[in-house]
């Protein structure tokens, strides 16, 4: 059934629906009605969580990886700072191979101090060890958070997840979403079977424990191998969603009116919907243009990624961060994935929307029509910045 | 018993507030919610610099994250709106490096004692020459009301909706024992006896902590059946006990007990600069 609701309550939803051992959080903008929402359906009676109301983000991060490895169903959400004093433990989550899912809403990091959207905090966790999806509506956060429990709990991944929706542009506006039926969705997520869970008496287990240069090695590749394992699994995943859901997702991006485009955009989040509009106005006109919409962003994509832009002219990749001192990441992802191709488009990096800086048609339709003239160079190039 | 009151003075439009030299009055109106009690904190706090003649080039005010933590915006002096919780690092790094200036920390319960309860008692066992002022509502105003470590048994936060069942901090106590050396506890209600409290916290050297009770209506006062910011004081004149030197163990803020207000710590102990300038000359020679 269709509903109302805001990004919060969709991630609410599934989570609800996922219905984890242990959901440890703490508050900040603009995540913490997500927590707001699910302490309801604890205090309803509807799920058998505990809502671990902790300290600090790291706690929170800490509590889960508790959880997990005593084998339990664990999720979380955060924002920002809230990351970023949670990512000494995300790293720990990636290594000790635990699928904890979390909901970031995506804003900028101080300082200055900022509530409002960009993707600095999910470029902070980038090397983290988590997979990575971004959501470009409410309804791609529902269902991608769905669909990410299923994946980090895949028996070859056992790895975090983080799913992207955009701070406040999605957090907080209502949108349509349908979720599925509470059945549907239990059916599609499965049960859990921890792997080595601690509270195994038959299997005494000690985690975390040192490693030195003679093991840590192996071990960091194996964590590898398991990355390696989730764009095979997204897929399967995706199969596996489009068969109980009305709407499918197919790849690991998608391609907006992409297949003959001269002129292209890769970007990620909610501002692809502001894009589509874009793309659609100058089709219109005549103009052959696409977009590329990334929602597996770690691991990346790299070869299905140069297979859709090789046949493009230009390519304007937005980063919605600065990589200071470095092209945008999401740059030097494209580039890399293009680099052993014999056609390739010429590159363009722009930056746009930092700290919740509005990005509306306007600016897009001026981005392509700057990708006309711009000469690629390893140059940033600002979106509606004043200079 | 009728309480005698002098009639209020007519409101003036457009007057300024006794206390607007201190502020930055560009930033104002402030975001706080009518009926909350910060406004009253700020004021008490300004009034204790007034009096103490204090030369506000001389003092830093330094918050963390919350509705509290944007008293530094507001006030025209030299300030630090640091991320959650660690208002009182930062603090204790100007200190050492500026020893002459007076370092206060002003902050929220949930920013000084969850996310940054750990720096709390660290910069209390050292005896760092900091004053710290907390505003305790009971939970996280800025986020949307949701508990914390001082969030009563029993009371309804946005995400205790069936009431907070976890225990809870009883912060004067916490002070005392981490080596706090001067420690009281005021309501926002009394508040010429705060200013008096925060002006000797100002004055004692070493740590200093002052609890300042206070409402926020829209988001503790309200789930809480507790009414408006007025209700609230209310209630604070109805049910605060003045106990100066009680034992801050026995002075936890329990629902259904009195709030027990008053000086309960002030004693003298090196501080950590006095401490750190002793072991220098002795290993200097
Ligand atoms: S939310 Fe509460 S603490 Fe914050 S300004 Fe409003 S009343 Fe005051």
């Amino acid at each position: 059934m269709r509903k109302v609701m805001t990004g919060h309550k969709a991630v609410a939803e599934a989570m609800r629906q996922i219905e984890p051992d242990v959901v440890a959080v703490y508050p900040i903008t603009p995540q913490s009605e997500i927590a707001e929402y699910y302490a309801e359906y604890v205090h309803d009676g509807i799920v058998h969580t505990e809502l671990v109301p902790v300290e600090s983000e790291h706690s929170a991060m800490s509590a889960c990886i508790g959880a997990a490895a005593a084998g339990g169903r664990v999720m979380t959400a955060t924002s920002s700072q809230g990351l970023a004093l949670m990512v000494e433990m995300v790293y720990i989550a990636a290594g000790l191979r635990l699928p904890i899912v979390m909901a970031l809403a995506n804003r900028a990091l101080s300082a200055p101090i900022n509530i409002h959207c960009d993707h600095s905090d999910a470029y902070l966790t980038r090397d983290a060890g988590a997979f990575m999806i971004f959501a470009e509506s409410a309804q791609e956060a529902y269902d991608y958070t769905l669909i990410a429990q299923k994946i980090a709990e895949h028996p070859k991944v056992r790895l975090p997840g983080i799913v992207n929706l955009d701070g406040f542009t999605l957090t907080h506006t209502a949108d349509v979403v349908e979720p599925l039926e509470d059945e549907a969705a239990k059916k599609f997520v499965g049960d859990y079977q921890p792997f080595s869970p601690m509270l195994d008496v038959d299997r005494p287990s000690t985690w975390g424990a040192f490693a030195m240069p003679d093991y840590y090695f192996e071990l960091k590749r194996a964590q590898q191998a398991g990355m390696e394992e989730v764009p095979a699994v997204f897929l399967h995943t995706q199969e596996a969603f489009a068969k109980v859901a009305a709407r499918g997702y197919r790849g690991f991006f998608e391609g907006y009116r992409l297949k003959d485009a001269e002129r292209a955009l890769v970007l990620m989040g909610s501002t692809a919907g502001t894009a589509k509009v874009a793309v659609d106005e100058l089709r219109a006109r005549g103009e052959k243009v696409g977009l590329l919409k990334i929602w597996l962003w770690r691991p990346f994509p790299y070869r299905e990624v140069a297979q859709a832009l090789a046949h493009v002219n230009k390519v304007a990749v937005m980063d919605r961060a600065l990589s200071f001192g470095a092209m945008g990441a999401l740059y030097n992802d494209v580039c890399a994935a293009l680099v052993h191709e014999k056609n390739k488009p010429a590159l363009v990096n722009y930056i746009y929307g930092l700290g919740g800086r509005d990005v509306s048609t306007d600016h897009i339709l001026h981005v392509f029509q700057d990708l006309k003239e711009a000469q690629p160079a390893h140059t940033l190039r600002f979106v509606g910045l004043r200079e | 018993m009728p309480v005698k009151t002098k009639p209020m003075p007519e409101l003036v439009r457009g007057a300024a507030h006794p206390m607007e030299k201190y502020l930055r009055t560009e930033r104002l109106p402030h975001i706080w919610c009518s009926g909350c009690g910060l406004g009253t904190a700020l004021s008490s706090f300004l009034y204790a610099v007034d009096d103490l003649k204090l030369d506000p080039d001389k003092v830093a005010v330094v918050s963390g994250i919350g509705c509290t933590g944007r008293i530094a915006g507001y006030v025209r002096m030299d300030t630090y709106h640091t991320t959650h919780g660690r208002a009182i690092p930062f603090a204790t790094g100007l200190k050492l490096a500026k020893p002459e200036l007076k370092v206060v920390v002003y902050s929220g319960d949930g920013d000084l004692f969850a996310i940054g309860g750990n720096h709390f008692i660290h910069a209390a066992r050292r005896n760092m020459d900091l004053t710290v002022l907390c505003v305790n509502n009971f939970n996280y105003g800025m986020t949307g009301g949701q508990v914390g470590p001082t969030t009563p048994v029993g009371a309804r936060t946005t995400t205790t909706p069936f009431g907070n069942f976890e225990h809870t901090f009883n912060l004067v106590h916490l002070a005392a024992s981490a080596g706090a050396t001067y420690v009281a506890r005021w309501t926002v209600l009394d508040g010429r006896r705060l200013k008096e409290g925060i002006k000797e916290a100002l004055t004692h050297k070493g740590f200093t902590f002052v609890e300042i009770v206070a409402p926020c209506p829209t988001n503790y006062g309200r789930r809480n059946r507790i009414g408006e910011g007025l209700d609230e004081l209310r209630f604070y004149r109805e049910n605060t006990v003045i106990r100066h030197g009680t034992d801050p163990k026995a002075a936890p803020l329990e629902p259904g007990k009195p709030i027990v207000v008053g000086k309960f710590v002030d004693i003298q102990k090196p501080t950590h600069l006095d401490l750190y300038e002793t072991k220098a000359a002795e290993v200097r020679k």
